[in-house]
């Protein structure tokens, strides 16, 4: 540092030493330039054994494969629906129930919290984002199910019996605290530590004067955070939202302890089903021919599912920013 | 960032200074079912010989892959390779622990192993065929229980298995509708129930919901205390599941019916036989590209057959028989030679 210096202070050696680093400055731009092109082949290099892998799966089932819900492995019959609409329910649940939870969080933290309590929570909620998924599919599976079968699905179950639309949707008809529903549970707890931690530090970003104005003019907390706040953030924190959607919908080994784990489409969420993420996560160990090749079909459907909901997110992010 | 090289390449000097010099091990990948027991065996062998194991619990399905592509000493799997197979690929298949798969409930005023059921009757309740625990089928079998009037939830493994291939197995002997509906295999399109991860989450789920029914290994039932169920065997009795009945069912089966000693244990005959009982088997090269090393392996299953029954006991696995290490061991001498063609194994 102090060679640096006094290199600065000397005009005639200064030319001298920025040409000997001008190799250098070159050789920065290529190294994080393929650090970002490592990103690109990685990436292109799953799709595409994925794809190879799964071609003979789509080539044998054509569009059927995505729309059947017939997964057969003694007849070699697959079809990835039921899979499909497992992962995007359960993944819609986490998002209705994180995501509130996720801003309430957050905006305690940055407007509300007494200084004390602030650096407690926000510690808990990294160490949370820290915590294994098997972790959580224990959890879940010994300590959060037996409970929610007890307080939740009996009781509500008894309650809905017979009334429509409820009576269908919440209808345990085997009350045993694994399902559809449980795994949404599990996976909103699983992202509110993302969706939290970032929008706080969004929300920190917004200068205080704007705040502070707001406060002068008289609004009260919620008219701050409501119209001033929130629109400021917007975009970003449906950006968030989005990387914590993208957990939601890939996450496996938690969601495959506590989804039930059925191939069978219920209108219950109290219903066991199963996820494109933990039908991989179960049968690939053991899988051979057409039952391999439908497992990484699958997982290029994941792939897809995933780009149309980031494909989707940006839509909306561009929309938000016209209005 | 300029010592960075230096940091490297002394690294590398201390990594390939560490690396093992002499001491001889060999490596094997496949089933889980068998991975604590050859663990087990296998520290104890080192602790003996010196001679180490990697053996790597990967499913059954990668360990054929593995040693296919000889990138493993042996491999290990739960179902038996086919004769057409073993020929086709030059493996010599042998068993070496068993297991058993028994039936465990969760039906309320029933005590461990008191309620009776038929191979068929299992094969219903799974078929959902038979949905009430006071069916007239299981009340026929049971006349001294109380069952009751509660809807059977079953509960199978999700993820691909041994335990399943070989539960499907027996229950595709005992039912000709199984066995030309489902039939078997390590993964089955169950047209009921609800299914859970590993032995360990068949077994909470059917602790969790009343009336269920479900199936795990008999060494997990048993370490963890879980009501279970009796079977009728092929001669019409119902004996407790316990090393008794299995070695039982080892005893009176035709080893040599099948190419590589590849019979499954289910149904077998005798009175006291357990019916849902399995080997695990391992699979070598017949002929050998490393004999140094494929002699190292059957040494240490040599050393395992004479030393290791204890330990297989403690874990709940059931020893072979005597007779059968006996024909394993004729097969070693027979089949497995090194290029020039002597053979590999001395006794």
């Amino acid at each position: 540092m102090a060679v640096l210096s006094e290199q600065l202070v000397k005009p005639n050696l200064l030319a001298t030493s920025r040409s000997s680093k001008l190799p250098f400055d070159q050789m920065f731009r290529l190294a994080s330039f393929s650090s970002a092109l490592v990103v690109l082949v990685v990436l292109a290099g799953i799709i595409g054994s994925m794809f190879y892998g799964g071609w003979p799966a789509f080539r044998e089932f054509g569009f059927g494969f995505i729309t059947s819900s017939v997964w057969n492995v003694g007849q070699d019959q697959y079809g990835a629906w039921v899979a499909i609409v497992g992962t995007l329910t359960s993944a819609l649940i986490a998002l209705v129930i994180g995501v509130p939870i996720s801003l309430g969080i957050a905006i305690f933290l940055t407007q509300l919290s007494p200084p004390w309590l602030k650096r407690p929570v926000a510690t808990t909620i990294e160490l949370l984002a820290a915590v294994p998924s098997i972790i959580y599919g224990m959890w879940g599976l010994f300590v959060f199910a037996p409970l929610f079968a007890r307080f939740v699905q009996v009781p509500v179950t008894s309650l809905v019996e017979g009334i429509p639309f409820f009576g269908t949707i919440l209808y345990a008809r085997v009350p045993s605290g694994v399902g559809v529903l449980t795994a949404g549970i599990i996976l909103a707890i699983m992202i509110i530590p993302f969706v939290a931690s970032i929008t706080r530090d969004i929300l920190d970003q917004i200068p205080s004067m704007l705040r502070e104005s707001a406060y002068g003019i008289g609004c009260t907390t919620w008219e701050v955070v409501r119209h001033v706040l929130l629109p400021q953030a917007g975009v970003s924190i449906i950006g968030a939202i989005m990387l914590g959607l993208g957990r939601a919908l890939g996450e496996t080994m938690a969601v495959t302890f506590v989804i039930g784990n059925a191939n069978r489409l219920s209108l219950s969420l109290f219903d066991p089903g199963s996820t494109i993420a933990s039908r991989i996560a179960n049968e690939f160990n053991e899988a051979i021919g057409m039952q391999l090749n439908a497992l990484l079909a699958l997982g290029c459907i994941l792939f897809l599912v995933t780009f149309a909901v980031l494909v989707l997110a940006r839509l909306l992010i561009a929309r938000v920013k016209l209005t | 960032m300029k010592y960075l090289p230096f940091a490297l390449a002394a690294g590398l000097a201390v990594a390939s200074l560490g690396a093992p010099a002499t001491a001889a091990e060999i490596t094997g990948a496949g089933a889980t079912f068998p991975f604590p027991v050859y663990s087990k065996w296998a520290e104890a062998y080192k602790k003996e010989t010196g001679t180490s194991l990697n053996y790597q619990s990967i499913g059954s399905g990668g360990g054929i892959k593995q040693i296919l592509a000889k990138t493993v000493d042996f491999g290990a799997t739960d179902a038996p390779m086919k004769g057409e197979d073993l020929e086709k690929n030059g493996l010599l298949q042998f068993p070496t622990v068993m297991g058993a798969v028994v039936p465990v409930i969760n039906v309320q005023g029933i005590e461990p192993g008191k309620l009776k059921l038929t191979g068929s009757v299992l094969a219903d309740i799974f078929q959902a065929k038979i949905t009430k625990w006071n069916d007239a089928k299981i009340a026929q079998l049971n006349p001294d229980l109380k069952l009751p009037d509660a809807n059977i939830t079953p509960i199978y493994r999700s993820d691909s298995s041994g335990t399943t291939s070989v539960f499907t197995t027996y229950l595709s002997q005992v039912s000709e509708t199984w066995k030309s509906g489902l039939g078997a295999g390590t993964t089955i399109n169950w047209p009921a129930g609800q299914g859970g991860k590993g032995n360990e989450g068949v077994a909470a789920a059917v602790k969790q919901v009343p009336n269920a029914i479900g199936y795990v290994e008999y060494a997990y039932a048993k370490q963890n205390n879980i009501p279970f169920a009796l079977i009728q065997n092929q001669a019409g009795k119902y004996p407790q599941p316990d090393n008794k009945s299995f070695q039982a069912a080892a005893a009176n089966a035709n080893w040599s019916s099948a190419p590589g000693f590849g019979i499954s244990l289910t149904n077998q005959p005798g009175d006291e036989a357990w019916p849902i009982t399995n080997p695990t088997f391992i699979l070598v090269h017949k002929t050998t590209d490393k004999p140094e090393q494929t002699a190292e392996v059957l040494k240490f299953f040599d050393w395992a057959y004479q030393n290791g029954d204890q330990l297989a006991t403690d874990l709940d696995y059931v020893p072979l028989p005597d007779n059968v290490v006996g024909q394993i061991q004729a097969a070693w001498a027979k089949d497995i030679k090194n290029s020039s063609g002597q053979p590999v194994y001395k006794k």
